[in-house]
C-alpha cells in the first residue's frame, strides 16, 4: 500500500470543500497531480496544494491508496467522502461530512468530528477516537435510507439524531448519546456504553439498540417485554429488553409482528 | 376630509388578514386610523407614520456615527460587497413581498450565495419533517367550514396571531360549522396556562420538552397499545380521552407552533405530529397546518423552491442549490464563522439569534435593508431604509395556509424612499456589470 501525506500549511480563512481527499480519487496519481485536484473556499475554486503540502505518490488503485491527513483540519469538510477502500487517516480533528457515503476500506480520525459523518454510510469502517457530532451514521436530509451497512466504532461522545433512518451496519459508541438514537431505524445495531437522555429509538420499525447506562425519559411506544441475558462486546450482562415502537407502522413476518428492540443493562 | 381604503391586506402575521379598511387625508399622503386589525398589526401601518423615521440609507462610520449617502451610493456598496465576497449570507425575506424576494435570488445566484429566510429560527424543521414524511393540510377556508376539532399545540394565537381565532378556527359560523365556536372542540397543548389555553375545553399542561413522548403516546392510544401511567406530565386516562375526542370529530386540524418546532426534538416532533395526522385519518378527516410567523415567509419558501428547489437554507456558492440545515443554515454559517459578508432584508436577525451570529454579523462586512432602526440595523456596516410593503407598495404575499394574496398599497412613501424591490433591481444591474454578466 503507497502512503501519501497530506500537510495543512496554508489555512482557510473560511471553510475548505474537500471531496477530493478521498483514496478514490488519489488512486492512480502523482504528488504533483493530487496538488492539482480542485477544492472551494466559498465560492472560490482553487487547487489541494495551495493548502496542503502533499508528499508521495498513490497507489494504482483505492486498495493500495492510504491517505494521512496532517496538520489543523478542523476546517475541512468532506474528508473521505464517498471512499470505496483503501485507508484514511486524520491525525487531528475534522469537519462536517467525514466517510460520508462510504462504501468500503478504513478511516480513522484521532481527534473529534462534526455533525454529518458516514451520512448514509454503505460498508468499510469508521474509527474515531474523540467525540462524534450529530447525525452520525444517519440518513441525508430528505432521504429515507441512512446507514445500511458497515461498522463505526466512537471511542468518546456522540451527539443527537444518531442512526436516523439507519437500515443495517453496526455502530459502537463507548461513551454517551444525546437525544433521538436510532429515531425511524429500519434495521442495524447501535450499542452505547454509556447514557442516553431521551427519545430513544422513537418511531422505530425494525432493529436493535443496546444501552449500558441510564435512560431518563423512555419513550411510551416501547413495552417492557422480559430480561435477558446477552453478550455484549464481550460483556455478559443482564438487560431489560422493551419492544416498540407501538405506535409505529410494523412489518409482519411469519404471521409475528416484527418490532424493533431496546436492551437496556440493569 | 377623509377616504377609506377598503379591503387592505395586514402585512403582520401569517395570518394576512384581507378585510382592513384604512382611513387616509384627501391627498392620500398620510395614514389617519385602521379599521378592523389586531392592535399589532395597526400599529404596523400607524408606526409608518412616524415623523423621525429614516429615509435616506446610512453608512456607519468608524467611530460608529452614521453618515447619510444616497441610495447610488447604498447600491454600490451593496453590489461590491456581495460580488467580492467568498461566501456571502442572504438571511432574511419574510417580511417583503415574492417579487423582491425573486430579485434577491438572482443577485444570490450571481455571487453565488447563501439564502437563506426566518424559517431558519421558526418552521424551518416543519420544513424538514414536511421533506421527511409529507403533509396532509389544507386551507383556513376549509377550517372555517368544516373543521369541528381545533387542536393548538405549542402555538398562543390569542397573542401571536390574534385574528386567527375569530376569522378561520373558533368563532367564525362557516358552512357546515353554522353554531360558530359552540360547534368546535378545543384541545391546547402547552406547558404554560397560556391565553389560549383559558379558552379551551381541554388544556394538556404537557411537561417543557417531551412533546415528542406525548405525540407518540397518541399514536400508541389510536392503537389501543400499552402505555404508561403518565406521559410527559399527563395521566394515561387523560391522554385516551383527548385520543378519543379528536378521533370524534367530523373534520379535525392540529395547529402548531414555536412551542414545538423549537423546543427539544425539533423536527422529530412536527414528525410525529403529522404521524399523528396521518394515523387519525383512519378515523375521521384531519390536517396539520404550521402557525406561520411573519406576513410573508410562507412566500419566501415558496419562491425559494419554486427558483431553487429547497424552501430555505439554500446554499448557491458551488453554482448549484444545495441544501442541508445545520450545514447551510444561517445561525450555523454565522456561529462557525462560515461566512464573510451578510446580506439582511425583511427580518431582525439581531433581536432573535443568539448573541454568538449577531457578533459575527457585527464582525464581517453588512448591509441591513430595513424601513425600522432594528438591533440588525445597529450592528450592520450600512442601513439602507425601504417603503413598507403592504403599506406604501404592493406586492404578493403568501399566508401560512400557502394562498396567495395581493398586498395593497395605502399611501405612498416619504418623498424619494425607494421599494426593497427598486432597491434590489439597483443591486442587481450593478452586480451584473461587476460578474460581467450581459
Amino acid at each position: 500500500m503507497e502512503t501519501v501525506t497530506i500537510t495543512m500549511k496554508n489555512p482557510p480563512a473560511l471553510y475548505l470543500e474537500a471531496e477530493h481527499i478521498c483514496p478514490d480519487e488519489f488512486a492512480g496519481k502523482t504528488a504533483a497531480q493530487i496538488a492539482e485536484l480542485h477544492v472551494y473556499e466559498g465560492n472560490t475554486k482553487s487547487t489541494l496544494g495551495k493548502y496542503f503540502e502533499i508528499s508521495g505518490d498513490a497507489g494504482a488503485t483505492a486498495e493500495d491508496t492510504k491517505i494521512v491527513v496532517r496538520g489543523d483540519v478542523k476546517k475541512v469538510k468532506y474528508i473521505g467522502m464517498k471512499m470505496s477502500a483503501g485507508e484514511v487517516v486524520v491525525e487531528g480533528s475534522t469537519d462536517l461530512y467525514a466517510g460520508a457515503w462510504m462504501s468500503g476500506g478504513r478511516m480513522l480520525v484521532k481527534g473529534d468530528i462534526q455533525a454529518f459523518a458516514a451520512t448514509a454510510m454503505k460498508g468499510g469502517e469508521l474509527v474515531i477516537e474523540g467525540n462524534a457530532g450529530n447525525y452520525l451514521g444517519a440518513a441525508y436530509r430528505g432521504d429515507w435510507r441512512g446507514m445500511s451497512g458497515g461498522k463505526i466504532l466512537v471511542k468518546g461522545n456522540a451527539g443527537s439524531d444518531v442512526g436516523m433512518y439507519m437500515t443495517g451496519g453496526e455502530m459502537v459508541i463507548n461513551g454517551n448519546v444525546d437525544v433521538h438514537l436510532a429515531t425511524h431505524a429500519e434495521g442495524g445495531k447501535i450499542i452505547v456504553k454509556g447514557n442516553a437522555p431521551s427519545k430513544v429509538a422513537g418511531q422505530m420499525v425494525e432493529g436493535e439498540v443496546i444501552i449500558f447506562g441510564t435512560i431518563d425519559v423512555m419513550m411510551p411506544g416501547f413495552k417492557y417485554v422480559d430480561d435477558v441475558d446477552l453478550e455484549v462486546e464481550g460483556t455478559t450482562a443482564k438487560f431489560a429488553h422493551y419492544i416498540g415502537d407501538t405506535g409505529e407502522r410494523h412489518k409482519k413476518r411469519k404471521g409475528q409482528m416484527v418490532y424493533g428492540n431496546l436492551y437496556q443493562k440493569i | 376630509m377623509t377616504k377609506t381604503v377598503t379591503d387592505v391586506v395586514c402585512p403582520f402575521c401569517g395570518t394576512l388578514c384581507d378585510d382592513l379598511e384604512v382611513s387616509v387625508t384627501d391627498d392620500g399622503k398620510q395614514i389617519l386610523d385602521v379599521y378592523n386589525a389586531c392592535a399589532i398589526g395597526a400599529e404596523k401601518f400607524l408606526h409608518s407614520q412616524a415623523k423621525d423615521r429614516i429615509t435616506r440609507p446610512r453608512l456607519q462610520q468608524p467611530d460608529g456615527t452614521w453618515k447619510e449617502i444616497s441610495y447610488e451610493e447604498a447600491a454600490d456598496y451593496t453590489a461590491k460587497m456581495l460580488a467580492g465576497a467568498k461566501k456571502p449570507l442572504m438571511y432574511g425575506w419574510s417580511s417583503t413581498n415574492c417579487e423582491a424576494q425573486s430579485m434577491g435570488h438572482e443577485i444570490a445566484e450571481m455571487c453565488c450565495a447563501c439564502v437563506d429566510n426566518t424559517a431558519a429560527v421558526c418552521h424551518g424543521t416543519t420544513l424538514i419533517a414536511v421533506q421527511d414524511i409529507g403533509l396532509p393540510t389544507c386551507t383556513l377556508g376549509e377550517v372555517k367550514n368544516r373543521a369541528d376539532t381545533i387542536i393548538f399545540w405549542g402555538c398562543n394565537p390569542c397573542h401571536a396571531h390574534p385574528r386567527h381565532m375569530s376569522r378561520y378556527s373558533i368563532f367564525p359560523r362557516g358552512f357546515f360549522t353554522g353554531k360558530g365556536h359552540k360547534s368546535r372542540k378545543l384541545v391546547v397543548v402547552d406547558p404554560r396556562v397560556t391565553d389560549t389555553a383559558k379558552m379551551a375545553d381541554m388544556h394538556l399542561q404537557v411537561t417543557q420538552g417531551q412533546d415528542y413522548e406525548l405525540l407518540n403516546a397518541f399514536r400508541v392510544a389510536f392503537r389501543n397499545e400499552w402505555l404508561p401511567d403518565v406521559v410527559a406530565g399527563i395521566p394515561k386516562e387523560k391522554i385516551i380521552e383527548a385520543a378519543n375526542i379528536m378521533k370524534a370529530g367530523r373534520f379535525g386540524i392540529i395547529f402548531f407552533g414555536m412551542g414545538v418546532t423549537q423546543s427539544l426534538g425539533k423536527n422529530h416532533n412536527i414528525d410525529e405530529a403529522i404521524a399523528v395526522t396521518k394515523d387519525l385519518n383512519e378515523y375521521t378527516k384531519f390536517s396539520i397546518m404550521p402557525m406561520r410567523g411573519h406576513y410573508n415567509v410562507t412566500g419566501s419558501g415558496e419562491v425559494l423552491a419554486w427558483q431553487f428547489g429547497y424552501p430555505y437554507s439554500v446554499d448557491l456558492t458551488r453554482g448549484f442549490p444545495r441544501y442541508n440545515p445545520g450545514d447551510t443554515s444561517s445561525i450555523d454559517l454565522l456561529t462557525r464563522g462560515e461566512i464573510d459578508a451578510a446580506f439582511v432584508i425583511g427580518s431582525d436577525p439581531g433581536a432573535h439569534f443568539p448573541i454568538s451570529a449577531v457578533k459575527q454579523i457585527a464582525k464581517v462586512n453588512s448591509v441591513c435593508i430595513d424601513p425600522h432602526i432594528t438591533p440588525t440595523s445597529g450592528v450592520s456596516k450600512l442601513h439602507v431604509p425601504v417603503a413598507f410593503v403592504g403599506v406604501e407598495t404592493g406586492g404578493n404575499a403568501y399566508r401560512m395556509d400557502n394562498v396567495p394574496i395581493d398586498c395593497r398599497k395605502v399611501v405612498d412613501p416619504p418623498a424619494g424612499m425607494l421599494t426593497d424591490e427598486e432597491f434590489l433591481t439597483m443591486v442587481r444591474d450593478r452586480v451584473k456589470k461587476l460578474k460581467g454578466v450581459a
